[in-house]
C-alpha cells in the first residue's frame, strides 16, 4: 500500500488528478484500447474532478477513449433528481469533458429488475476487460461505495440497504428531511473493486481520520470494508494532513519518507503544462 | 405556430463559453438546441447517449431570451396604422430590422383609427413565427379607440368611440374579426367596460388599461374582470395622488385576484419617463414591469428631418420632435437601448433588466412555456449580448438571424 499525504484538500485533489491523468496518458488509449476508470461521488472527489476538467480544457487529457464505471446509485430516486448520482456525474464531470455517453456507465436505480441491473453492470466491466484504475472514497464508517459495515469483503454489485450513519450523513443533501433520503442503493461490491488492476482511495478531512486509522492500521474487518484493500497488490491512499490525525506518528513519518519514490515514478511521465 | 422539426435526428447544437439567463440568474452553462427548441443535455446524454453535432463558442457573452416588444406603432418609416397597399411588407420590414435590437417577437400596434382601417389592416397582419425573415408576430395590439377623450394624447379625437350602446358588439363592429388581435388597450371608466373586458378575456385577448382617467377603484374592478396590463404606466393616465393613486395604484393594490400579477408597460428611453418615476414603479412591483418601446415610424431613420405621412419629424439621437418645435412625437429608442437605460436608471441586476424585456412580456401573454425563457423545451429564440448589453447576434429557433458587423481590421 502507498499512502500519499498532502498538506491540504486542494493539493490532495491535484495530486490525485495528476495521477489519474498520468495513468491514462501512459496507457495511450485509442480506438481498440479503452482505459477503464472506476469513479466515486460525494464531496471528497469534487476537487479532483475540477482538476481533471482543467487538464481536459488545456488539451492535456482526453476522455474520448476512456470508459467509466461509477460505484453506486440510489434506488428509487428519479434520474434527473438533483441528488441522484447521475446528476452529480453530469454536473461535476461529464458535461465538461469529451467522454462518449455510451462509455459512461452508472447503475440504474430505477431498473425494473434491480439484481439483473447489477449483474449486467458486472458483465459490462468484464466486457471492458476489467477496470484499470478504480478511484474511490471512504465513508466515516469506513465503507467503500455503499458496502456498509458488515458487507462481505468478496461481495459483488448488488442492492444494499443503507446504514443509519449514511442516511444521517446524506440528510443534508435532502433539506435535512430524513424521510426524503433514499434508504437503498445499488453498489459495486468490495470484491468488484478488488478486481481492479489498481485502486486509489481519496480521504480528506478530520471526520474521516478514524476510518482511515481503522482501514490501514488495524486488521482486515468487514466492519471497516475499506480495510479489504490491505490485500490488494496495488493500492494508493491519497489524503490530506487532517485525515491522518488518528494515525500513529510512526506511520505518517514512514509514508511521508517513501513518498519520494512515488514522485520519481511520476516524473517519468511528465504531462506538458500540467 | 411552430413548425420546427422535433425529430430526434435533427442536429444538436451546443453553444459554449457563455453565461445563460435561466431561473432568474446568469449561469455559467452551455446552451443546447435541437429542432428549434432548447434541449436538456443531461437527458440527451443519459437517455439518447448522444453528444453535440456542432459546438459554437460564444466568446464569453451573455445569452438571454429573445426580447418581446408588445407595443410598437411602426418604425423605419412604416406606420402600422396606415392602410397601405401592402401592409404585409411594412410589417415584414420592421420585423426584419428589429432583429438587430434583439427583438425576436413583437405585437404590431394600431392607434385609434376608424373602423375601415381596422377592417382593412387587421386581416393583413396574421400571427406569424419568426425566422431569418424577421421577428415573429404574436398578434396585434389595438390601442384605442375605446379610450378617454381627455387622455387621448396623440390619438385622433375624431375616431374615439365608446361601447355603451352594445358593449362587445360595438367592439366587434369596430374592429371586425379579432383573430389576429392579442392585446386591446381601453379606458375602464367607459360605460359597460366590465362586459367588454370579460368578453375579450374570454376570447384569450389580453386587456390593458390605458389612455384613461380611471380612479383606483375603477381600475381594480377592471382587473377583477380580467384586465392584466397597464399601457405605458404614468403616460396618458391620472398622476399618482396619495388619496387616489389611480391606475398607478394597481402596482400595490390589495384588491387584485389572489395569485394574479398585474403587468405594466414602461418606456425606458430616458425621455418619456423620469428615471425617478421608473425607479418608484420598479421598486414597488418589479415582477410586473414590462419594457416596451412604443416606437413610432421615425425609429431607425437616423438623425435629421423625415417626412412621415402628414408630419414633418426631426430626429436627434433618441429624441423625435415635430419639426421646428420641441414637441415630442413618440419614442424612437430601440429595445436594447431601453434595456440599457433601464439597467442604469434603476440600478437593478442585469438579470432583472433582461427579464423585463423577455420573461415578463411572455408571462403577460401566457406564453412563458415557449417564449421569454431559456428553459428546456422553450423555443430557441435568444440574443447574444456583450457585458454592456449590446446585441452581438440574434437567434430564432436556434438559427442565426442577425449578427453585428465585426470591427474592421
Amino acid at each position: 500500500m502507498r499512502l500519499v499525504i498532502l498538506d491540504n484538500y486542494d493539493l490532495a485533489s491535484e495530486w490525485a488528478a495528476k495521477y489519474i491523468c498520468n495513468c491514462i496518458v501512459k496507457f495511450k488509449p485509442g480506438q481498440d484500447r479503452y482505459f477503464s476508470l472506476g469513479l466515486p461521488t460525494g464531496s471528497t472527489p469534487l476537487g479532483c474532478y475540477k482538476k481533471l476538467i482543467e487538464y481536459y480544457k488545456s488539451g492535456n487529457l482526453s476522455f474520448k477513449y476512456v470508459k467509466t464505471f461509477n460505484m453506486d446509485e440510489y434506488v428509487g430516486l428519479p434520474r434527473n433528481h438533483p441528488e441522484s448520482y447521475h446528476s452529480y456525474m453530469w454536473n461535476n464531470f461529464f458535461k465538461h469533458v469529451d467522454i462518449d455517453p455510451n462509455n459512461a456507465h452508472i447503475l440504474d436505480g430505477n431498473a425494473e429488475d434491480l439484481q439483473a441491473e447489477c449483474d449486467a453492470f458486472e458483465q459490462k466491466i468484464k466486457e471492458a476487460g476489467g477496470i484499470d484504475l478504480f478511484v474511490g472514497g471512504i465513508g466515516p464508517d469506513g465503507h467503500i461505495a455503499f458496502n456498509e459495515p458488515g458487507s462481505s469483503l468478496v461481495s459483488r454489485t448488488r442492492l444494499k440497504t443503507l446504514a443509519m450513519d449514511t442516511i444521517l450523513a446524506n440528510a443534508k443533501y435532502f433539506d435535512g428531511d430524513l424521510s426524503k433520503v433514499p434508504t437503498m442503493a445499488l453498489t459495486v461490491g468490495v470484491g468488484t473493486v478488488m478486481d481492479a488492476r489498481e485502486v486509489m482511495i481519496l480521504i480528506t478531512g478530520a471526520h474521516k481520520a478514524f476510518a482511515l486509522y481503522k482501514a490501514i492500521e488495524e486488521g482486515i474487518n468487514h466492519m471497516w470494508t475499506v480495510s479489504a484493500f490491505q490485500q490488494h497488490p496495488r493500492t494508493i491512499f491519497v489524503c490530506d494532513e487532517d485525515a491522518t490525525l488518528e494515525l500513529k506518528v510512526k506511520t505518517v513519518k514512514y509514508f511521508k519518507a517513501s513518498c519520494f519514490l512515488i514522485m520519481i515514478e511520476l516524473m517519468h511521465v511528465q504531462v506538458h503544462n500540467v | 405556430m411552430r413548425r420546427g422539426q422535433r425529430a430526434a435526428g435533427a442536429p444538436v447544437r451546443q453553444f459554449t463559453n457563455c453565461r445563460i439567463l435561466r431561473g432568474g440568474t446568469l449561469l455559467r452553462e452551455d446552451l443546447w438546441v435541437r429542432g428549434g427548441r432548447i434541449l436538456d443535455p443531461e437527458k440527451l446524454f443519459f437517455e439518447e447517449r448522444r453528444m453535440a453535432d456542432e459546438q459554437r463558442d460564444c466568446g464569453g457573452c451573455i445569452l438571454a431570451p429573445g426580447f418581446i416588444d408588445v407595443q410598437m406603432n411602426g418604425g423605419f418609416g412604416v406606420d402600422f396604422s396606415k392602410a397601405t397597399k401592402d401592409v404585409g411588407s411594412g410589417i415584414a420590414l420592421v420585423a426584419q430590422r428589429i432583429l438587430a435590437h434583439g427583438v425576436t417577437s413583437f405585437c404590431p400596434t394600431l392607434v385609434t383609427s376608424p373602423p375601415e382601417i381596422y377592417h382593412k389592416v387587421l386581416p393583413q397582419i396574421p400571427v406569424k413565427s419568426g425566422g431569418p425573415h424577421g421577428a415573429g408576430v404574436l398578434g396585434v395590439h389595438l390601442e384605442g379607440p375605446f379610450i378617454s377623450r381627455e387622455k387621448r394624447g396623440a390619438h385622433p379625437e375624431a375616431y374615439l368611440r365608446s361601447f355603451e350602446d352594445n358593449a362587445f358588439h360595438d367592439v366587434l363592429a369596430t374592429y371586425g374579426a379579432l383573430d389576429n388581435v392579442r392585446i386591446v388597450t381601453l379606458a375602464p371608466e367607459l360605460n359597460r367596460s366590465h362586459e367588454v373586458i370579460q368578453a375579450l378575456t374570454a376570447q384569450g385577448i389580453c386587456v390593458s388599461l390605458g389612455h384613461s382617467v380611471a380612479d383606483l377603484g375603477t381600475a381594480e374592478v377592471a382587473v377583477q374582470n380580467g384586465a392584466t396590463f397597464i399601457t405605458h404606466l404614468f403616460n396618458a393616465m391620472l398622476p399618482f395622488h396619495h388619496r387616489d393613486p389611480g391606475i398607478v395604484g394597481l402596482l400595490t393594490s390589495d384588491q387584485l385576484p389572489p395569485g394574479h400579477c398585474i403587468f405594466y408597460g414602461m418606456i425606458a428611453d430616458g425621455i418619456h419617463t423620469n428615471p425617478a418615476a421608473l425607479r418608484i414603479a420598479h421598486r414597488a412591483h418589479p415582477q410586473g414591469l414590462v419594457l416596451v418601446t412604443d416606437a413610432v415610424p421615425a425609429l431607425g431613420l437616423g438623425n435629421g428631418r423625415h417626412t412621415l405621412g402628414q408630419q414633418e419629424v426631426e430626429v436627434n439621437g433618441l429624441i423625435a420632435c415635430i419639426a421646428g418645435t420641441k414637441t415630442l412625437c413618440g419614442s424612437i429608442a430601440p429595445m436594447d437601448v431601453c434595456i440599457r437605460h433601464f439597467l442604469q436608471a434603476t440600478g437593478c441586476s442585469v438579470e432583472s433588466a433582461l427579464e423585463a424585456a423577455s420573461l415578463h412580456p411572455a408571462q403577460l401573454l401566457g406564453l412563458e412555456k415557449t417564449k421569454g425563457s431559456l428553459d428546456f423545451g422553450a423555443d430557441a429564440d435568444f440574443v447574444v449580448l456583450d457585458d454592456t448589453l449590446h446585441v452581438q447576434a440574434t437567434y430564432i429557433s436556434g438559427e442565426l438571424v442577425w449578427k453585428a458587423e465585426e470591427a474592421g481590421p
